[in-house]
């Protein structure tokens, strides 16, 4: 075997690094949104049952973006009440997005570009 | 099966004949609609249109009035170097705006003005034909949107676009936004954006920004409702629209007129 050293370390050095995120992390407890303690089978808004809305939230937000910027209707009936189906005027009056979204993103390691134009209240911050 | 050379001119006659039947019934039934005049004119119920009396803004206050309305509303940015700047709505000389116009001799108040342009939401938008993506795109009341979610700012839109109606974003336009309004998204670096006839107010039942802003000078409405303000004005007044030779039959009028001339 020719330079079979520096093959093997090579190898110790490439697997090392291609684990490191794995042992970085390893034993570390990662805080959760406080918001996660919620009733379950509460409504948001009649979308989406609770239960579903962390896996399901970003398939809303892209349905009412199609809804309201390609088919022109903004306003949702929810309970008797009109709603604006919004993100920065929607979401956003009822979640802090720091607190709340942010917060669970940076957990689950999500990345969401929305706010590169998008406001979030009293903030201009990215992501 | 093999087809000599007798069977194939039957065969092409017969489907001649065939052609010829349905071609006269597509001429009778389109004999209705050819009568409404202009064969290329929009016949959907809503076709939202402007019409600016020119005549009504006087002082240069009346213009900037109406450009803040809209840019800080919308969040438009605000940047002194010509190569980025943003704009939807903005002004331009007589000649500058209508370079076709060869009568020299308007009312010579009229040529003096200045015109407010902004995106004609043309009938036949050329913008929307060459979008790769669709995120430009016409919708069934006639305004042309812009979906900053689909743009990838490959500017064919705006290389399209007669009147130079839409801006890109060379640089990151959050910093040179005069006045924030956080109920509407900016855009980002890399977009191309436009005036929309203000459809987010139009939904919440407000008038465009613009026309709300303009003493009366700026009238929005149904092209299409015969009863409507604009077809009123339109039915009354001379009125010019920028570069009609080019067939896409923009949305947007302009009264001939000079100082009160024009109501
Ligand atoms: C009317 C107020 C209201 C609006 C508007 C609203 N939410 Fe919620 N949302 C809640 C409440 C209440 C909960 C329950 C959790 C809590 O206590 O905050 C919740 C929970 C959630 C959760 C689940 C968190 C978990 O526990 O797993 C997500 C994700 C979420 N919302 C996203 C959104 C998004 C995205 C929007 C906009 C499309 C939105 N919400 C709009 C009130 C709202
Ligand atoms: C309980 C955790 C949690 C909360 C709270 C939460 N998200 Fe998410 N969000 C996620 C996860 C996980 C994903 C990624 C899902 C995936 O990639 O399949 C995600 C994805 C998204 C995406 C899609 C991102 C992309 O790149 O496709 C958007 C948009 C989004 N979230 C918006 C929000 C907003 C707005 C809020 C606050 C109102 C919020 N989320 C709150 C967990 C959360
Ligand atoms: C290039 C800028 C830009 C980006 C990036 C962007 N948006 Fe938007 N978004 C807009 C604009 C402009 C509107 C139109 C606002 C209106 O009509 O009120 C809009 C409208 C919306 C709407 C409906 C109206 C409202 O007020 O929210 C939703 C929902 C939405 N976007 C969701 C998203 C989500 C989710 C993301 C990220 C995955 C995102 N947007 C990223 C510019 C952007």
């Amino acid at each position: 075997m020719y330079n079979g050293g520096k093959i093997i370390t090579g190898l110790i050095i490439f697997v090392a690094l291609a684990t490191f995120p794995f042992y970085a992390n390893f034993g570390k407890t990662v805080e959760l949104p406080s918001e996660l303690e919620a009733e379950p089978d509460e409504m948001h808004l009649g979308n989406i049952p609770l239960v579903n809305m962390r896996s399901e939230h970003m398939k809303l937000l892209d349905q009412w973006r199609d809804e309201v910027v390609r088919g022109g209707k903004r306003f949702i009936e929810y309970d008797g009440d009109e709603y604006e189906k919004s993100l920065q005027n929607g979401c956003l009056g009822c979640h802090e997005k720091q607190e709340f979204c942010t917060k669970c993103h940076t957990y689950a390691g999500v990345k969401p570009y929305c706010w590169s134009c998008h406001f979030a209240e009293g903030e201009e911050g990215l992501l | 099966m093999k087809i000599d050379r007798r069977k194939f001119l039957k065969l092409t006659g017969a489907t001649g004949i065939g052609l010829g039947l349905s071609a006269t019934d597509i001429f009778t039934k389109g004999t209705v609609e050819a009568s409404s005049g202009h064969s290329r004119v929009s016949t959907a119920a809503t076709r939202l249109a402007m019409v600016i009396n020119i005549g009504k803004l006087k002082t240069d206050d009346d213009y900037q009035r109406i450009i803040d309305a809209c840019h800080s509303i919308h969040n438009v940015p605000t940047i002194d170097n010509p190569k980025h700047e943003v704009k939807w709505i903005w002004t331009d000389t007589y000649k500058h705006s209508f370079p076709e116009q060869i009568n020299e001799y308007h009312p010579e108040a009229f040529m003096k003005k200045r015109f407010p342009l902004l995106c004609n939401h043309c009938d036949h938008p050329p913008c929307v034909r060459v979008c790769p993506t669709k995120a430009t795109f016409k919708r069934p009341d006639g305004i042309i949107q812009q979906d900053m979610h689909r743009c990838i700012g490959c500017r064919f839109c705006m290389a399209a676009c007669p009147y130079g109606s839409r801006s890109f974003n060379w640089i990151d336009p959050r910093p040179h936004i005069k006045e924030k309004n956080t109920e509407y998204p900016p855009r980002t670096m890399g977009v191309v954006e436009k005036c929309t006839f203000c459809n987010e107010r139009l939904e919440r039942g407000e008038e465009p920004a613009c026309v709300e802003s303009s003493n009366g000078a700026l009238v929005f409405g149904n092209l299409n409702d015969p009863e409507s303000e604009v077809r009123k004005i339109l039915n009354t007044h001379f009125t010019l629209r920028r570069k009609p030779s080019l067939g896409t039959m923009p949305s947007v009028f302009y009264v001939i007129g000079g100082e009160d001339y024009a109501g």
